[in-house]
């Protein structure tokens, strides 16, 4: 059993969602009080411990006497609000969104992006074969992991878990401007050459699969990798006495990457390099 | 925080620039070149570092006004001086125009090519330019040249802004104000006296010599010849623009000045709060909020300090308003930041000004640091016991950086992304405490709302939009300038005074983010109300004038690009969805009717989401003037006379 810590009481305030009185908390955003009242609002860059960007706006509602669409993942409830999920305008923006991140980046890993496109009736392919598009070869400069900037949408969540919000490690940042700001390190050095730590806690938020194990890469590419065939099994590491939660991928018998669950009050979904990528050892054949 | 940081060295050169804005390094620890192992075990800097984060940008304008680029070993050098991730630094570095993080010329002339330099022949400029100097981008000999968007000089229009990094003819740094105290105490950003050079009108000839010898390039004219009414008595924003001497605090008293912050200081900042909000006062930077309403929910927040920032960072294409009223009357300005600051309990008031803009940050510099050495600004305003201080901050070529919340993060030394909203500036705004935000044009407004008095001040213009208004008059008129006009003057009359051209195309309001209307439309009141009503908007009181002469499927897409260029790129529809409005417009440039009829559809959808869903308002604004082009003007419309728009 997980130990969740308990919280100080809040109070419950009360607003419309879709036509129906809601109570939520006071603090919840708009997107918890959908998923409270089993609403499916698609969204990419709301990461569920990390304060999300609102970068990439496919959550985005009516809120009542509002000029502009709100994200529902960071726009807090209000007492007396009158929101709306499913408006005809909240669906045009959501497919358009959707057509301009598949048009322009590639999707194919991007858990729920090709059954939103199908919801929303998104058509990637009618801005033409000439639209641009980031077509960048994937950086491989290390042996844990793989930067595919091709698949990035940028949602920050990387950044924010490299920087102040986890890892403190700040080795990634947003460089350049408009379409051609890329996540980077200074400079554009080499991961090797930069801050990072390769704890892969980047990994472990990004929504698209644009950063990846070099495990799961290579075997993408060898066309073996087959996440049906996977097995999870939580454990706990043993490297030392913290005692992380350890996600372990198994593919026919090997190990094939590890992640770390998000509701463990100790780390929320973080681990060291140890943790994400010392697990050759327990394989030696 | 476990910062890392390169091998590299700054040169003596890039060192000496930080130095000069820092002051140099207080311990080994900060990146002198002498560290040893001892050093390395001994933390210092910490929280004091970090605090100064702010420094960033100006940190970043020493090294590349030094030296023209910024190498990786100055970063690092910048970096370990302010606790920052390199990272971090590279990623702002890199958002601004004007920095170059690749090793360039000292020389680099920027050349607008921009709405109104393009209406009166930036096209045939850079033609001949590339003959002279070559392609944009090539180094000839020891000068670059690149396109640039507006550089706010369209009554002079084409325009040329020659930069020449170098050493500073005096390298002792301003110092640091006495109020530069507390946790952002800062030595404030060195003057800079490198040779800059503003061509308008520009010839290839007088840019390629410019380019050549910048300090020899003749002087720019008076603000003055900005302004075709100078000198007229029914003048109250712009009258003293030609009279008085802007480097004189004196003449600038003998001319009414500080009669307003005496009464401010008479009546008391509640009073002032009443009066401008009294008189009807609505921002002029192109939103229309209520000012006095921004004031009082300012003022009346709990936390603090307050801040006071005004909005200098002029980038709207079209707008150069405030360039005039700061190069021609900076005392102004820095009189109605002392009132707004004191109305809303602020100390230190921020004064963001666009890069682009040598001469107006000159005078403000010179006419801060006079009103500071006369007790005008300080810990004692005018005896008063009132304490403030103004510091002036560069932006570095970021047209999204005039959005309030992006203008807040560019001073505290992050990108210039917006934030989003709520929570609203005046709640927690700069640094993360109450801000009120105001333009240059609302700042100025504030002296006759207190020297008239709010009634009379209110009885000028009509019920909802009060007292006067400047526009920006350019293209093709005679004698284009920057117009004071009562609010409910209509566009024809404003076009008259500018020299209506013999035909007119199209006329833009309210700038790249605004809308066209057509030339039998003329009769529109320049109201915010009136111009709402007609579907269209002042913004922030560009009037572009286009004759038959100018093709406006190519204006809509020098429009395009210069959004495209502009966005940030955080939120997808503004960064993907520029993207797709050139290329839409780049298809349609020659077709019309059926041939145009799908991508002006495509263009319609994502202009509707790029509308609904952007972050701000770049994103939000970035379809308007396409969608009145192609819905008022017809511009893709069949050819026949059955017009039809769709």
């Amino acid at each position: 059993m997980t130990a969740v810590p308990l919280q100080p009481p809040r109070r419950l305030i009360e607003f419309t969602l879709d036509g129906r009185e809601t109570r939520v908390p006071e603090g919840s955003t708009i997107l918890d009080a959908c998923r409270a009242a089993g609403k499916d609002v698609p969204t990419l860059c709301e990461g569920d411990t990390l304060t999300p960007k609102n970068a990439c706006r496919v959550c985005v509602v009516e809120v009542a006497g509002a000029r502009t669409l709100a994200p529902a993942c960071s726009r807090r409830a209000e007492a007396g609000m009158d929101v709306r999920t499913d408006t005809r305008r909240a669906r045009h923006s959501r497919k358009i969104v959707l057509e301009l991140l598949a048009s322009s980046t590639d999707l194919s890993t991007t858990p729920r992006a090709a059954e939103w496109i199908k919801e929303y009736q998104a058509e990637p392919g009618r801005f033409g074969a000439g639209a641009a598009r980031l077509n960048e070869a994937p950086k491989i400069d290390n042996d844990l992991y793989v930067r595919d900037y091709d698949k990035c949408i940028q949602c920050y969540k990387c950044v924010d878990a490299c920087g102040e919000q986890w890892q403190n490690s700040f080795a990634i940042s947003v460089a350049g401007r408009g379409f051609d700001a890329r996540i980077s390190t200074e400079h554009d050095a080499p991961l090797t050459d930069s801050a990072c730590v390769f704890c892969g806690n980047c990994i472990e938020v990004c929504p698209t699969g644009a950063l990846s194990f070099k495990s799961e890469f290579d075997m993408r590419d060898a066309g073996t990798w087959n996440e049906s065939a996977q097995t999870e099994t939580t454990t706990v590491c043993a490297y030392c006495g913290v005692g992380c939660n350890l996600t372990l991928h198994v593919q026919e018998n090997e190990i094939v990457k590890v992640t770390s669950p998000h509701d463990n009050p100790v780390t929320h979904g973080n681990l060291c390099i140890k943790g994400r990528f010392g697990f050759q050892h327990v394989q030696q054949h | 925080m476990d910062l890392h940081f390169g091998d590299g060295k700054p040169t003596d050169q890039e060192r000496a620039a930080v130095d000069a804005l820092l002051g140099p390094a207080s311990s080994p620890w900060e990146g002198a070149d002498d560290r040893s192992e001892t050093d390395l075990r001994w933390a210092r800097g910490g929280r004091d570092a970090r605090e100064r984060r702010d420094q960033l940008l100006p940190g970043l304008h020493a090294i590349n006004d030094r030296v023209g680029w910024i190498s990786e070993g100055a970063l690092d050098y910048l970096c370990r001086r302010l606790t920052i991730p390199p990272a971090d630094a590279y990623g702002v570095a890199t958002f601004y125009a004007m920095f170059a993080v690749a090793p360039r010329p000292a020389r680099v002339v920027h050349v607008c090519t921009d709405l109104a330099c393009a209406v009166r022949g930036s096209a045939a400029l850079c033609a001949d330019l590339e003959e002279r100097l070559g392609a944009a981008g090539a180094t000839e000999g020891d000068v670059t040249w690149q396109q640039s968007p507006c550089l706010g000089l369209c009554e002079r229009a084409p325009a040329a802004l020659v930069l020449q990094a170098g050493e500073p003819a005096s390298a002792a740094g301003r110092a640091p104000s006495p109020l530069h105290s507390g946790p952002r105490k800062a030595a404030a950003e060195v003057v800079r006296r490198r040779t800059s050079a503003v061509v308008a009108p520009a010839t290839a000839g007088t840019v390629a010599s410019a380019a050549t010898a910048p300090e020899a390039a003749p002087g720019e004219p008076p603000a003055a010849m900005a302004v075709p009414q100078a000198g007229r008595p029914d003048l109250t924003l712009l009258k003293r623009v030609g009279v008085v001497d802007p480097a004189s605090l004196d003449d600038y008293r003998a001319h009414g000045g500080y009669a307003a912050l005496r009464r401010a200081f008479g009546i008391g900042p509640a009073e002032v709060i009443r009066e401008v909000t009294e008189a009807g006062l609505l921002g002029r930077g192109g939103a229309a909020f209520p000012t006095g309403r921004k004031w009082q929910a300012t003022a009346s927040q709990p936390d603090h300090p307050h801040y006071l920032v005004c909005n200098a960072d002029e980038s709207e294409p079209g707008t150069f308003k405030d360039r005039v009223v700061m190069e021609g009357d900076p005392y102004a300005l820095v009189e109605s930041m002392t009132i707004a600051g004191y109305a809303v309990g602020a100390h230190q008031g921020y004064l963001y000004i666009r890069g682009e803009y040598p001469r107006a940050v000159a005078r403000l510099e010179h006419a801060i640091a006079q009103a500071r050495s006369r007790g005008f600004l300080g810990e004692n305003v005018l005896g008063h016991g009132y304490a403030f201080d103004i510091e002036l901050r560069r932006g570095a070529g970021a047209y999204i950086c005039g959005e309030e919340t992006a203008l807040f993060n560019s001073i505290e030394g992050y990108r210039g992304e917006p934030r989003s909203k709520p929570p609203f500036p005046v709640e927690k705004g700069l640094f993360g405490k109450p801000t009120a935000a105001n333009n240059v044009e609302t700042l100025i407004n504030v002296l006759p709302v207190l020297t008239m008095g709010a009634e009379a001040y209110a009885a000028v213009g009509t019920g909802t939009s009060t007292g006067p208004k400047l526009f920006c008059v350019s293209g093709s008129v005679r004698r284009p300038g920057v117009y004071e006009l009562p609010f409910g003057a209509a566009l024809d009359e404003l076009l008259e005074l500018a020299g209506r051209p013999e035909s007119i195309r199209a006329v833009l309001l309210g700038g790249a983010a605004g809308g066209f209307v057509r030339p039998d439309e003329t009769d529109i009141p320049l109201t915010f109300e009136g111009t709402r009503a007609a579907g269209t908007t002042l913004g922030s009181g560009v009037v572009l004038v286009i004759d038959d002469s100018v093709e406006l499927p190519r204006i809509l897409l020098r429009i395009a690009e210069f959004f495209r260029d502009e966005s940030c790129g955080q939120c997808v529809p503004c960064r993907i969805g520029t993207v797709r409005q050139e290329e839409a417009l780049h298809r349609i440039l020659d077709r019309r009717g059926a041939e145009a009829a799908d991508d002006v559809a495509l263009l319609r959808e994502v202009g509707s989401a790029m509308k609904d869903a952007s972050i701000c308002g770049l994103g939000q604004t970035a379809w308007n003037a396409v969608e009145s082009a192609i819905d008022r003007l017809g511009v893709y419309a069949a050819a026949d006379p059955e017009r039809s728009t769709t």
